[in-house]
C-alpha cells in the first residue's frame, strides 16, 4: 500500500494522564468492569458455564457426533457396499466387507457383510456422509461418547445400527439439506457397551 | 551455526564463567505450545536466544501428497489451530488458483466472512493470552468467551467446533443458513462489549503497559530482511496489507482500514492487532449487509464441486460426478503446474505452493507459515532483555507450534 492511502489508519500510544500513573484510578476502573459481570452472573443470570451434565449443550442440526448406520423403510442396512465412504475418509479409519445380498433382497446387489468404524481413528469431518450415495451412513448431534477400552470404541455393523435405532426419532435423515431439528431436545444416551 | 545447537562447540572457558545457559520450554505454561529456547544469559539479561523447533513436526506437509484436494482441508485445519477457517481458505485459494475455478458470488461472501471470524478469533486468544503472561488474567477470559460463540457459528455452519473442514474445492460443505446468519451477528454484537471491557482493563493499564513498551523493538529495516508480514509487519510501520495490495475474494469491494504503527515494539503489535478486530467486525458486518443469494457451490460444469444429495440423487451428471470426485484416478485432469497463492492470514502471508501432476492429490504441498518466519526474528528481538520479557515478546509474535513445525 502506498504511504498516503486513505486507508491507513496510524495506532498511537495512549497518552496516561497523571492519575493514570497513580495505578489507583486505573485499578477500580477494573475491579468496576468484573464488578458487573459478577453481577451479570449472579443477578442477571448471565453465566456462561453450562451444568454438564446437569444441563446438556444442545449441538447443531449439522454436528458431527457418532456414526449411525441408517436403515431403510424394511429394517434392512441402507448400504449398499460402494466403498465410497471408505475411499472419501481422510483417516481410513472405515472397513467394509461386502457380499452378495441374500435373494430376498431384490433391489440390491451387495450388502456389507461387516461396517467397521474406528471411533479413536476418526476425526469426524464428515466425508464419508458426504460421499454416501444412498444416505446409509450418517454423523449424528452424539458427542459424550466414551469407552473404557479401545475395543469398546471400534464400531461394529451391530452397534452402528444401534446407534441408528436409538437416535431416529430425534434426528431424521438428512437429504442433503440440514434437518430441522427442534432446538432444546435432548440427546439420547448411548446405551453403554 | 551448526544444525543443532547441540552439536555447538563448547563455549570458551572466560566466557563460560560470566554467562549461563537456562531452557526455556519445550513444555513451558508461557510458550502455549511446545517452543523451545536455549537462552544464554548474563545474569538475568539475554546475550543470545537460539530457537529450537521441530517439537511438534507432524508430517502435515507431506500427507497432503496423500490425500486429494478435498481431503487436505481436515489436515490443513489443524496447523493453525486458532484460526482453522483462515487455513482453509488459504488453501482452497490456491487449489482453485491452480485449477482456475471461479467461484460464485455468495460462496466469496461466505468465505470472507469465516476469514473474518477466524482473524478476530486469532487476535483475542493473542492479545488475551499476552495479557495472561504478564498476569492481566480477567481480559484473557473475556477474550475467551467471544471465542466460545465464534466456535459457536463454527458448529452451526459445519457442524463441528473446532475444526470445520467447511470449504471445498469449488464451494462449501453447507449454505449458510439464518441460523447461522443470527450467530455470526451475535458475535458482532458482543464483540463491541468484549472490546470494551479489553479496553477498559489493558488500554490505560500502566502495569501492561509498561511491560509491552519499548520491549522487542522491530525496525522497519529489519521487518523487511526478515520478511515479516501481517500484524508484525504493519506493527513496524511496513504498511502491506494482501487484503488491500494483492484483493482476492470481494475485499475490493469492502471498506475498512488497515492499522499500522511505526513504534515496532509489543505494545504496536498489540495496539494493531485490536484495531484489526474492529476493522474485521465492519467487514463481517458489511459482508452481512451484501450477502447475495444464489448457489453456494460453482456450477456442476465445473467438474469440481461436489454436488448435493438432491442433484445427486436425481441426474444423472450428478451422479456421475459424485463417484468421480470421490474414487481415485477417474480420469479428472488438473493442470501439470505449480502455483503459489496466498491470503492475509491473522499473523500475515498464509500461502500455498502446489505443485500438481494432473492428479486429484498434489504432488508437493508446501506452506509458507507466518509462524515460521515470525520465530526467525525473535532471537533478534529478545536480544538484551530480561527472562521475564521472553513471554511479552512472545505473546506479542503469536507463535503456532503446529504451524510452525508442520
Ligand atoms: S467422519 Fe471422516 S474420518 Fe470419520 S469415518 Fe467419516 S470420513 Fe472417516
Ligand atoms: S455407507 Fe454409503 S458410501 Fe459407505 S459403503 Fe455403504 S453405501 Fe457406500
Amino acid at each position: 500500500m502506498r504511504a498516503d492511502d486513505p486507508c491507513l489508519k496510524q495506532m498511537k500510544p495512549p497518552e496516561l494522564s497523571l492519575a493514570d500513573r497513580f495505578f489507583l484510578p486505573q485499578i477500580a476502573v477494573g475491579l468496576g468492569v468484573t464488578a458487573r459481570h459478577i453481577a451479570g452472573v449472579m443477578f442477571r443470570n448471565k453465566a456462561i458455564t453450562v451444568q454438564y451434565p446437569d444441563e446438556k449443550h444442545v449441538p447443531s442440526p449439522v454436528y458431527r457426533g457418532v456414526h449411525r448406520l441408517n436403515r431403510d423403510e424394511k429394517g434392512r442396512v441402507k448400504c449398499v457396499a460402494c466403498m465410497l465412504c471408505a475411499t472419501a475418509c481422510p483417516a481410513h479409519c472405515i472397513d467394509i466387507v461386502g457380499a452378495t445380498a441374500p435373494e430376498t433382497w431384490p433391489d440390491r446387489e451387495k450388502y456389507p457383510e461387516s461396517f467397521v468404524i474406528d471411533e479413536l481413528r476418526c476425526i469426524y469431518c464428515g466425508m464419508c456422509e458426504e460421499a454416501c450415495p444412498v444416505e446409509a451412513i450418517e454423523l449424528t448431534g452424539l458427542y459424550d461418547l466414551t469407552g473404557l477400552s479401545r475395543e469398546q470404541m471400534i464400531f461394529d455393523k451391530a452397534k452402528l445400527l444401534s446407534v441408528f435405532d436409538a437416535t431416529s426419532n430425534q434426528e431424521p435423515m438428512k437429504y442433503g439439506k440440514p434437518p430441522e431439528r427442534a432446538l432444546g431436545s435432548p440427546t439420547t444416551e448411548l446405551a453403554p457397551g | 551455526m551448526a544444525a543443532n545447537v547441540l552439536d555447538e562447540p563448547e563455549v570458551e572457558h572466560e566466557i563460560q564463567d560470566a554467562t549461563w545457559t537456562l531452557n526455556f520450554g519445550p513444555q513451558h505454561p508461557a510458550t502455549h505450545t511446545t517452543l523451545r529456547i536455549v537462552l544464554e544469559l548474563d545474569g538475568e539479561r539475554i546475550v543470545k536466544a537460539t530457537p529450537d523447533i521441530g517439537y511438534l513436526h507432524s508430517g502435515f506437509e507431506k500427507l497432503g501428497e496423500h490425500l486429494n484436494f478435498n481431503q487436505y482441508v481436515t489436515i490443513v485445519d489443524r496447523k493453525n489451530y486458532i484460526s482453522p477457517p483462515m487455513n482453509e481458505v488459504a488453501w482452497h485459494n490456491a487449489v482453485e488458483t491452480l485449477l482456475g475455478v471461479e467461484l460464485t458470488p455468495r460462496c466469496k461472501y461466505i468465505r470472507v466472512i469465516i476469514s473474518e471470524l477466524a482473524r478476530i478469533s486469532d487476535h483475542l486468544l493473542c492479545t488475551g493470552a499476552a495479557a495472561l503472561d504478564l498476569g492481566a488474567f480477567t481480559a484473557f477470559l473475556f477474550a475467551f468467551n467471544l471465542r466460545e460463540q465464534i466456535y459457536d457459528v463454527y458448529e452451526e455452519m459445519s457442524g463441528y467446533r473446532f475444526h470445520p473442514g467447511y470449504t471445498r474445492v469449488g464451494g462449501l460443505l453447507y449454505d449458510f443458513n439464518d441460523r447461522v446468519l443470527d450467530r455470526v451477528r451475535g458475535v458482532v454484537k458482543s464483540f463491541q462489549n468484549v472490546y470494551a471491557d479489553m479496553e477498559k482493563l489493558l488500554f490505560k493499564n500502566r502495569i501492561f503497559l509498561d511491560r509491552l513498551r519499548g520491549v522487542g523493538v522491530l525496525s522497519r529495516e529489519e521487518a523487511i530482511a526478515h520478511s515479516c508480514t501481517g500484524p508484525i509487519a504493519r506493527a513496524s510501520g511496513v504498511t502491506y496489507d494482501l487484503r488491500k495490495d494483492k484483493p482476492y475474494l470481494v475485499y475490493p469491494e469492502l471498506d475498512f482500514d488497515v492499522p499500522y504503527c511505526t513504534d515496532g515494539d509489543c505494545w504496536a503489535r498489540f495496539a494493531v492487532r485490536m484495531e484489526e478486530m474492529r476493522q474485521s467486525c465492519r467487514i463481517i458486518m458489511q459482508c452481512i449487509e451484501k450477502l447475495p443469494s444464489g448457489p453456494f457451490n460453482a456450477p456442476i460444469a465445473e467438474k469440481f464441486p461436489i454436488p448435493d444429495k438432491a442433484t445427486t440423487y436425481n441426474s444423472m451428471e450428478g451422479l456421475i460426478q459424485h463417484f468421480e470426485l470421490i474414487m481415485p484416478n477417474r480420469g479428472l485432469e488438473t493442470p501439470h503446474d505449480e502455483v503459489y497463492a496466498a491470503i492475509e492470514s491473522p499473523n500475515g502471508e498464509l500461502g500455498y505452493y502446489l505443485v500438481s501432476d494432473g492428479s486429484q492429490t498434489a504432488w508437493r504441498v508446501r506452506t509458507r507459515p507466518p509462524s515460521f518466519i515470525h520465530f526467525s526474528v525473535f532471537p533478534l528481538l529478545i536480544k538484551g532483555h530480561l527472562i521475564a520479557d521472553i513471554v511479552a515478546v512472545l505473546g506479542s509474535l503469536s507463535i503456532i507450534a503446529a504451524e510452525l513445525d508442520r
